[in-house]
C-alpha cells in the first residue's frame, strides 16, 4: 500500500506539471490557432441579421403606409405605388427568412409571412365576416405576402381590383383585411428586432459553446433546413413537382404577381450565400463565416477545399436560376425540365451543407447518446 | 464477484431510471412510427406504452441483481428484457448496450450471488471462494472488449490521419481546462495513438498485479476524459466499476465492508470478519456448479473471439459497407453522415415523386438510416408497403444517397439506378452500393 501511495502522489505531481506546462503554450498561441465562434457570431448578428431586419422593417413600414394611402383613396395609381411597395417589401423578406431564431421561430414568423399558396376561400370567408385571428395556425395560409399578393393581383384587371376596395359590397371588408395583413407583418417584423435588439443578440453571440443548443448548432441547423425545404423545395422542387406525380404550378411563389418568382428565389439564393460567406448586409464585406470556418479547419485536416465546393456550386446554381422565365408558371408549362434541373444544382448543395459542412463544424442535429458507429 | 454483482445492478437501475428521465423511451420507442429491426428479429415490437412496463421490469431486475435476490431468475429477466428493448430498434445499437446483454447472459452461469446477498443469507449458501474460472470468464470478456477496440483502430485513418478525432475534438474548445488544446494537432495524435495503446495494454496492466493500479488509474483518467469529451452516458463508469473484478479479494471485502458501513446493514446479516471468513473456508471450501455452465461459458467466450472477425468474410471496405460492423467492439471509429433521398416511381407511368424523410422517421432515425445501408434498405421496403398501402401501383424505389466518411468529401453511396424494393436483406455483401474509391488500410 505504501507503495503505491507514492506512486499515486507521484502521478499527481506529474500531471499537474504536465497540465501547468500546457496552459502556459496556450497563452501564447491560442489567438491565432482557435476559431474564434463568437467573433462569427457576432459577424452574423451585427453586420448580417441585424441589418437585414432593420431594411426589411423599412420596407414594411412603407407598405404600410402605401396601404393606408391605397385604402383611404383607393385609385390605380395609388394600386401601382402600393404594389411597387408589397415587391420591395417581399424581395427584402428574403433576407430575413433564414433567421428562424429566437423570437422568431417562437411566433412562426416565416409560416406567418410567406405560407403559399394561400388559401383564396378562407381569405375570402375572412373578408366577408371580418373574423380572424392571425395568432392561430391554421390561419398561415390565410396570411402574410401570399395573401397581399392574391389581393394586389389575383382579383382581375386593374379596374376590377380597385374596384373591390371602394364599390363592392364587401368594399370595406377588403379594405380592412388588407390593412391587417400588411400590419401584421410588419408588426410580427419588428417584434422580432425589438427581441434582438433588448437583449436577444446579446444571448445569441454569448452562447458561443459547441453545445447542440448552442447558438451556432442552432442557427447552422435553421440555415440548412431553411436552404433544404424554403429554398430548394418551396421556391423550386414542389412546384416543379418534384415531391408529388405531377407538377404543381399552382405552388409558385408569388403567384398572382406572375413575373416575380424567379427575381424572389434568386434574391433568396443570393441572400443564402452572403450568409455563407459571412458578407455585410451593409457594405458586404466580409466577416468571419461557415466559409473562413471551413478555411480555417482545412488547415488541420488538408482535405478537400469544401468552402471553395460550395461557393462554386452556389455559382452554377444562380446560373441555373438565371435561365429559367421570370414566372416560373410559364417555366413549368413550357419546359418543366429547366426547373427539374435547377432544382438539381441546389439539391447539391444540400449535400455539401448537410454532410460535408456539418460533419466539418462537427455540427450534431440530435442529443441521443451515440458513440460514433 | 459480489461487488461486481452489486456495482452491475446499480449501474443498470440508474441506466434505466436515465432512459425515463431524459424521456428517451417516448422519444425512441413510443413515438416513432417505424422501427428498424435486426435481421431475423422482426418480430421484436415495441409495446406500446407498455413498453414502460418492460423498462421497470429490467430495473427491478437490476435491483434484484445488486441485492442478489432470487438472483439466477433476476439475471434473466434483466437479461431478456434488456436484450428485447435493445432489439426493438437498430437505430440506438450501441457497443456498450450489445456489452451488457453479453455480461448478463453470462451473469446467468456464474454464481455471482453467493456472498453478501440475499439469497446467500436466505439459503445459507454463503461461499466465500467461487470457482477462479468464473471470474476469469469476467475478466476475459472485459480484456476482450478492451482489445478488440484496440486492434479496430489500426487502420490508416486512425493512425495516420488521426480520424475521425481531428473532426471531433476541435469543436470541444469550450471545455474547461483542455480546452484550447482541442485544436491543436498534436493532441489529435496523441488521442489516436495514446487511446490505441490504451485498449491494447489495459488488458495486461489490469491482469498483471504490480502494474494493477496504474491500469486501474489510467481506466479512471481514460473513462472520464471520454466522458467529457463524447456523448457517451454512463458507459464509461460501467468500465470504470467493471474494472474492480480484477482486483483480488482483499479489496473487494474492504469495498463491501464499506458498503455496509454505510448502508447500516446490520452487522449480522452480512457479517464480514476474518475469523466468519475463516470458517467458511473450512466449512464450505467448495460448492458444486454443475459442468454444463461452465462448458456454456467456454463456449460462449469462443463465440465472442471468433464473432468480430466475420467482418473478413465481406469483400469491400468494413467502414465503407458496414458489412460485420456491429457487435464487435469497433467503438469511436468513423464519423459518417450521410444523406438519402428517396424515390418512389411507378414502375409503367413511370411518374415519380421524393419522399420528405421526416414524415416517417424521427431525425435520429433519419441520421442513421442515411449512412446504413441495411437500413436504408429496410426504410425502402416499408416506403414501398406504405405507399401500396395509399393505393400507388407497379412500385419502385430508388434512393440518391451520398456519404462523408471520416472528413473525405461526400460521394454517391447506393447505386440510384437500383429499384431496392427488389432487393432482400440478407448476410451477404450487397451488391447494390458503390465503390468506396479509397483505401484504408490496417486490420
Amino acid at each position: 500500500m505504501k507503495k503505491m501511495k507514492k506512486f499515486i502522489v507521484l502521478f499527481t505531481v506529474s500531471l499537474a506539471v504536465f497540465a501547468c506546462s500546457d496552459s502556459d503554450d496556450d497563452t501564447t498561441d491560442q489567438s491565432s490557432d482557435g476559431f474564434d465562434r463568437g467573433a462569427m457570431l457576432i459577424n452574423f448578428a451585427d453586420n448580417i441579421i441585424l441589418p437585414s431586419y432593420q431594411s426589411y422593417i423599412s420596407t414594411t413600414q412603407d407598405l404600410v403606409s402605401q396601404t393606408d394611402s391605397f385604402v383611404v383613396t383607393p385609385s390605380i395609381e395609388e394600386l401601382t405605388n402600393l404594389r411597387s411597395a408589397f415587391r420591395t417589401a417581399y424581395l427584402s423578406f428574403q433576407n430575413v427568412s433564414i433567421f428562424e431564431i429566437g423570437l422568431a421561430e417562437e411566433l412562426r414568423f416565416r409560416d406567418r409571412t410567406n405560407t403559399y399558396p394561400t388559401n383564396i376561400q378562407e381569405v375570402t370567408s375572412f373578408i366577408v365576416d371580418g373574423n380572424f385571428n392571425f395568432e392561430l395556425p391554421s390561419t398561415n395560409d390565410a396570411q402574410g405576402l401570399p395573401a397581399i399578393d392574391y389581393l394586389l393581383y389575383g382579383l382581375g384587371t386593374d379596374e376590377e381590383t380597385v374596384a373591390f376596395f371602394t364599390t363592392d359590397a364587401n368594399a370595406e371588408g377588403y379594405r380592412n383585411y388588407l390593412f391587417a395583413l400588411v400590419n401584421s407583418i410588419n408588426i410580427l417584423a419588428q417584434n422580432v428586432l425589438n427581441d434582438w435588439t433588448s437583449g436577444f443578440r446579446n444571448t445569441f453571440v454569448a452562447n458561443d459553446g459547441s453545445s447542440a443548443s448552442a447558438s451556432v448548432d442552432n442557427l447552422t441547423n435553421d440555415f440548412i433546413l431553411y436552404y433544404e425545404k424554403s429554398l430548394r423545395a418551396g421556391k423550386i422542387g414542389i412546384p416543379a413537382g418534384v415531391f408529388s406525380n405531377d407538377p404543381l404550378p399552382g405552388n409558385v411563389e408569388a403567384l398572382y404577381a406572375q413575373d416575380f418568382s424567379k427575381e424572389l428565389a434568386i434574391e433568396a439564393l443570393n441572400a443564402s450565400i452572403r450568409f455563407f460567406n459571412g458578407r455585410s448586409f451593409v457594405n458586404s464585406q466580409s466577416g468571419p463565416s461557415y466559409a473562413t470556418y471551413l478555411d480555417f479547419l482545412n488547415t488541420i485536416k488538408n482535405e478537400e477545399d469544401l468552402s471553395t465546393l460550395i461557393n462554386n456550386q452556389f455559382a452554377t446554381s444562380i446560373a441555373a436560376l438565371n435561365t429559367l422565365d421570370s414566372d416560373f408558371t410559364n417555366q413549368i408549362a413550357t419546359n418543366n425540365n429547366a426547373m427539374l434541373e435547377t432544382y438539381d444544382e441546389l439539391q447539391r448543395n444540400v449535400i455539401l451543407l448537410k454532410v460535408d459542412l456539418l460533419q466539418a463544424i462537427n455540427v450534431n442535429i440530435d442529443f441521443v447518446d451515440a458513440d460514433g458507429d | 464477484m459480489a461487488v461486481f454483482r452489486i456495482f452491475f445492478g446499480v449501474m443498470m437501475f440508474l441506466s434505466m431510471f436515465r432512459f425515463w428521465a431524459n424521456g428517451w423511451i417516448e422519444k425512441l420507442y413510443i413515438a416513432p412510427k417505424f422501427h428498424f429491426s435486426y435481421y431475423g428479429f422482426d418480430w421484436v415490437q415495441p409495446l406500446g406504452v407498455y413498453t414502460y412496463f418492460l423498462f421497470i421490469l429490467c430495473g427491478i431486475s437490476a435491483l434484484a441483481i445488486a441485492v442478489g435476490f432470487k438472483y439466477r431468475w433476476a439475471v434473466l429477466v434483466f437479461f431478456l428484457s434488456f436484450t428485447y428493448i435493445e432489439l426493438i430498434d437498430k437505430t440506438t445499437y450501441l457497443n456498450h448496450y450489445y456489452f451488457i446483454s453479453v455480461l448478463s447472459f453470462l451473469l446467468f452461469f456464474l454464481p455471482a450471488n453467493r456472498y453478501f446477498s440475499w439469497d446467500a443469507k436466505q439459503k445459507k449458501m454463503d461461499s466465500f471462494y467461487v470457482p477462479q474460472w468464473t471470474v476469469d470468464s469476467i475478466k476475459m470478456l472485459i480484456s476482450l472488449v478492451y482489445f478488440y477496440a484496440g486492434l479496430a483502430k489500426l487502420n490508416s485513418d486512425w493512425l495516420v490521419k488521426a480520424m475521425p478525432l481531428k473532426i471531433w475534438l476541435p469543436s470541444k474548445y469550450d471545455i474547461p481546462l483542455i480546452g484550447n488544446l482541442m485544436g491543436q494537432e498534436w493532441v489529435h495524435y496523441a488521442f489516436s495513438w495514446g487511446g490505441l495503446g490504451y485498449d491494447l495494454l489495459i488488458p495486461f496492466l489490469l491482469l498483471y498485479k504490480r502494474t494493477r493500479w496504474i491500469g486501474f488509474i489510467l481506466v479512471v483518467v481514460f473513462h472520464v476524459l471520454t466522458r467529457v469529451l463524447f456523448p457517451i452516458g454512463i458507459f464509461p463508469f460501467i468500465m470504470i466499476v467493471s474494472a474492480f473484478i480484477f482486483f483480488d479479494a482483499k479489496i473487494h471485502r474492504k469495498i463491501l465492508a464499506f458498503i455496509s458501513k454505510v448502508c447500516l446493514l446490520e452487522s449480522k446479516i452480512f457479517k464480514i470478519s476474518k475469523t466468519a471468513v475463516g470458517n467458511k473456508i473450512k466449512a464450505n471450501t467448495t460448492f458444486v456448479i454443475k459442468p454444463l455452465n461452465a462448458y456454456v461459458v467456454a463456449g460462449f467466450i469462443l463465440i465472442q473471439l471468433l464473432f468480430p472477425w466475420r467482418y473478413l468474410l465481406y469483400p469491400n471496405e468494413l467502414f465503407w459497407t458496414e458489412e460485420g460492423y456491429r457487435f464487435s467492439w469497433r467503438v469511436m471509429l468513423m464519423e459518417k453522415a450521410g444523406y438519402a433521398q428517396f424515390t418512389v416511381k411507378d414502375g409503367i407511368t413511370g411518374k415519380k415523386f421524393a419522399v420528405n424523410n421526416s414524415d416517417f422517421l424521427t431525425s435520429f432515425q433519419e441520421k442513421q438510416m442515411s449512412v446504413q445501408p441495411d437500413f436504408i434498405l429496410e426504410y425502402a421496403h416499408y416506403l414501398g408497403e406504405y405507399f401500396t398501402a395509399q393505393g400507388h401501383q407497379n412500385l419502385e424505389v430508388y434512393v440518391e444517397s451520398y456519404i462523408a466518411l471520416n472528413g473525405r468529401l461526400s460521394q454517391p453511396y447506393i447505386d440510384p439506378k437500383v429499384n431496392l424494393l427488389a432487393e432482400e436483406d440478407s448476410f451477404l455483401p450487397k451488391s447494390f452500393l458503390l465503390p468506396f474509391n479509397d483505401t484504408i488500410k490496417g486490420l
